[in-house]
């Protein structure tokens, strides 16, 4: 790739006459080859990138889009819950920070529930968007995923849920610690009714989250690259005042260890999850169910996901 | 008191002159016996005066004190027959939790406990209460042993947190901790669980998502330490670590008006350190009395009213 970086980009940067990360950018870098990809074909390809493989955050909205079947879900209205319990103030209001999530990703809290059909089959997912607050999870989002769960049982669908979280929601305090046993619960009512529950680990997937409803699927699927554990990396360096090993917390090091299932490039994961419902629902998915199109080229995907995200919305252990 | 903390200071200054008083040769003489007895008088009083009005941060201070009775102090008073078992037969034992079985006033339980250590050799031997996935799996073997049983379970809460390293990730301390919490919330037996110390984080709620949930006044429970917090949020860790602890909302009193804890049990004054028997007696009789409000439930009844108390969590906010 270093000839296009090193040769091409600065010509296309002239003739594009846009600067990197703009409004509009009609291009946009990998952060891990820093190849240089439309963004039309970005979109096309769920954010993958087309010469290397990373796998870049998708949103929960657009995440929803890959997995149902064309144009056959619906978001659900999440209920309303307490907000700003603990009247939370660190060198700006909770609040503030909440507005300012709000309007930026339209969304009013970081978990997207929606219901309908993939491969035929019925099933509701749960969303996590990072962008949101880093994903984190306080009471709005515990109360989604019971709700979530409480869907899946009524419409004996799977529950499918797609974690990419820092943790807990500190602003929320110990509200947001209680989550986790909440979640579970929800976890619970529906493996309680007999149905599948299968988490998809995307990055990154760390704190509370992790140790909850996230690591607790029958079936846990992670995208490649994606950085999951419990204690933060720099927390751990500051512990153990060593570097940590390669790979340390990726996918492919929890597959390693036998922490989850299998690792699943995007472009393979609602086949995969039609595929794994089929088996375990004793059942066979719908015959005209197309599968997406993978894109023009898939590499190996390369994990080391960018670090790009604010450390204010870094939440705990 | 052998370790005073900062905010003590004026109190152990008092307490240092008394214990002057009482090493002179001739402190039977009624003059020194009067200055004795007003000096004790002003030490009381100070320290009744400190403790009324403990800020968040300095109840954080008296919840790790090194004096104040950890696991190990509980069960050596409040359990007979106290029988440890080891290990979660996959890995290793885990030195940051104390369970076995044992006789609580009478009956047979089982008790788990994360344990500090008093010392620098036994906090080291404890891992400063910091637990491993080995550890959580070791808690979750015995809560099932409980529930076959049918025997209540008594945990004690003490942890700056779940151990934070390479070896406790790999081995899957995230998985650890959520199936202790689904093992928590799954049992057919009472839970009580105490938080005695600190409560930190996921390290804590892994073995306190009880039926009922007992608080001692100066403890601590919190998602993150106002240490960590303040890094995060405050970008500051040494001084912004006040303000963290007050917006935290940590203290037994917050917790409670929140509906996070069933029960506050009192300190003496000076808090648990400054009197460990009573403090010890006092959590004895709060888990007895616990205990006792749970006994008529069957065990469906003990689940359904446990998850029913964490769904109803947080919904309703004291305005
Ligand atoms: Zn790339």
């Amino acid at each position: 790739m270093n000839w296009l970086k090193n040769l091409v980009r600065p010509k296309l940067r002239e003739l594009v006459g846009r600067q990197k990360g703009t409004a509009g950018n009609l291009w946009r870098d990998c952060p891990e080859c820093e190849g240089m990809i439309f963004h039309s074909d970005l979109e096309k390809d769920h954010w993958v990138c087309r010469f290397c493989g990373h796998h870049m955050r998708l949103e929960a909205g657009k995440r929803l889009v890959m997995l149902f079947d064309e144009d056959a879900y619906q978001t659900v209205e999440l209920d309303a819950v307490p907000t700003d319990p603990l009247k939370f103030r660190d060198r700006r209001k909770y609040t503030e920070r909440m507005k300012e999530a709000q309007n930026r990703t339209g969304e009013t809290d970081a978990l997207i529930v929606a219901h309908g059909k993939m491969g035929g089959f019925n099933v509701v997912i749960a969303a996590l968007d990072f962008s949101f607050m880093g994903g984190s999870m306080g009471v709005a989002v515990g109360q989604g995923l019971l709700t979530a769960a409480r869907l899946a049982v009524v419409q004996d669908a799977s529950l499918i849920v797609v974690p990419s979280s820092g943790g807990a929601r500190m602003q929320e305090g110990i509200l947001s610690l209680m989550q986790m046993a909440r979640t579970t619960i929800a976890v619970e009512e529906v493996r309680e009714a007999g149905l599948p529950y299968i988490v998809v680990l995307a990055d990154p997937t760390t704190g509370g989250v992790t140790a909850s409803f996230a690591m607790l699927g029958d079936i846990a699927i992670a995208e490649p690259g994606a950085i999951i554990g419990f204690a933060g990396a720099r927390v751990i360096e500051q512990t153990i005042r060593e570097k940590l090993p390669e790979g340390f917390q990726r996918a492919e090091y929890l597959l390693d260890h036998g922490m989850i299932d299998m690792v699943v490039h995007r472009h393979e994961l609602r086949d995969t999850l039609i595929r794994v419902i089929g088996l375990l629902r004793n059942t066979v998915p719908a015959a005209d169910v197309a599968s997406i199109p993978a894109a023009a080229e898939t590499p190996a995907a390369n994990p080391a996901p960018s670090e790009d995200h604010p450390a204010e919305d870094r939440p705990t252990e | 008191m052998h370790n005073f903390l900062d905010f003590e200071k004026p109190v152990a200054e008092l307490e240092g002159k008394i214990e002057e008083l009482r090493r002179l040769p001739d402190s039977g003489d009624p003059k020194i016996a009067e200055e004795l007895s007003k000096l004790q008088g002003k030490a009381e009083k100070l320290l009744r005066q400190t403790y009324s009005k403990l800020t968040a941060w300095q109840k954080t201070q008296v919840a790790r004190h090194p004096d104040r009775p950890h696991t190990l102090d509980y069960i050596g008073a409040l359990i007979e027959d106290f029988t440890p078992l080891a290990g979660d037969r996959a890995f290793s034992e885990d030195h940051a939790i104390i369970s076995g079985l044992g006789r609580f006033r009478g009956s047979s339980v089982v008790v788990i406990g994360h344990e500090k250590g008093t010392d620098t050799k036994t906090r080291i031997h404890h891992n400063f209460g910091m637990a491993k996935p080995e550890g959580y799996r070791k808690a979750r073997r015995l809560m099932k042993l409980a529930d076959r049983f049918k025997l209540p379970v008594i945990t004690l809460v003490d942890t700056p947190g779940a151990y934070p390293g390479v070896e406790a990730e790999a081995r899957g301390q995230a998985e650890a901790i959520a199936r202790s919490v689904e093992t928590c919330l799954g049992l057919k037996v009472p839970l009580v669980s105490v938080i005695i110390g600190e409560g930190g984080s996921g390290g804590a709620i892994a073995l306190a998502a009880a039926n009922t949930v007992l608080m001692l006044e100066h403890s601590i429970y919190s998602v993150i330490s106002p240490e960590g917090c303040a890094s995060i949020l405050w970008r500051d860790s040494n001084n912004a670590a006040e303000a963290a602890a007050e917006a935290l909302k940590l203290t037994s009193a917050d917790l409670e008006e929140l509906g996070v804890i069933d029960e506050v049990i009192p300190e003496p004054l000076g808090g648990a350190h400054h009197c460990p028997a009573e403090t010890i007696a006092a959590v004895g009789d709060a888990i007895e009395q616990a205990l006792k409000e749970l006994s008529s439930l069957d065990g469906g009844a003990l689940k359904v009213r446990r998850r029913e108390k964490y769904l109803e969590l947080g919904q309703k906010i004291p305005s």
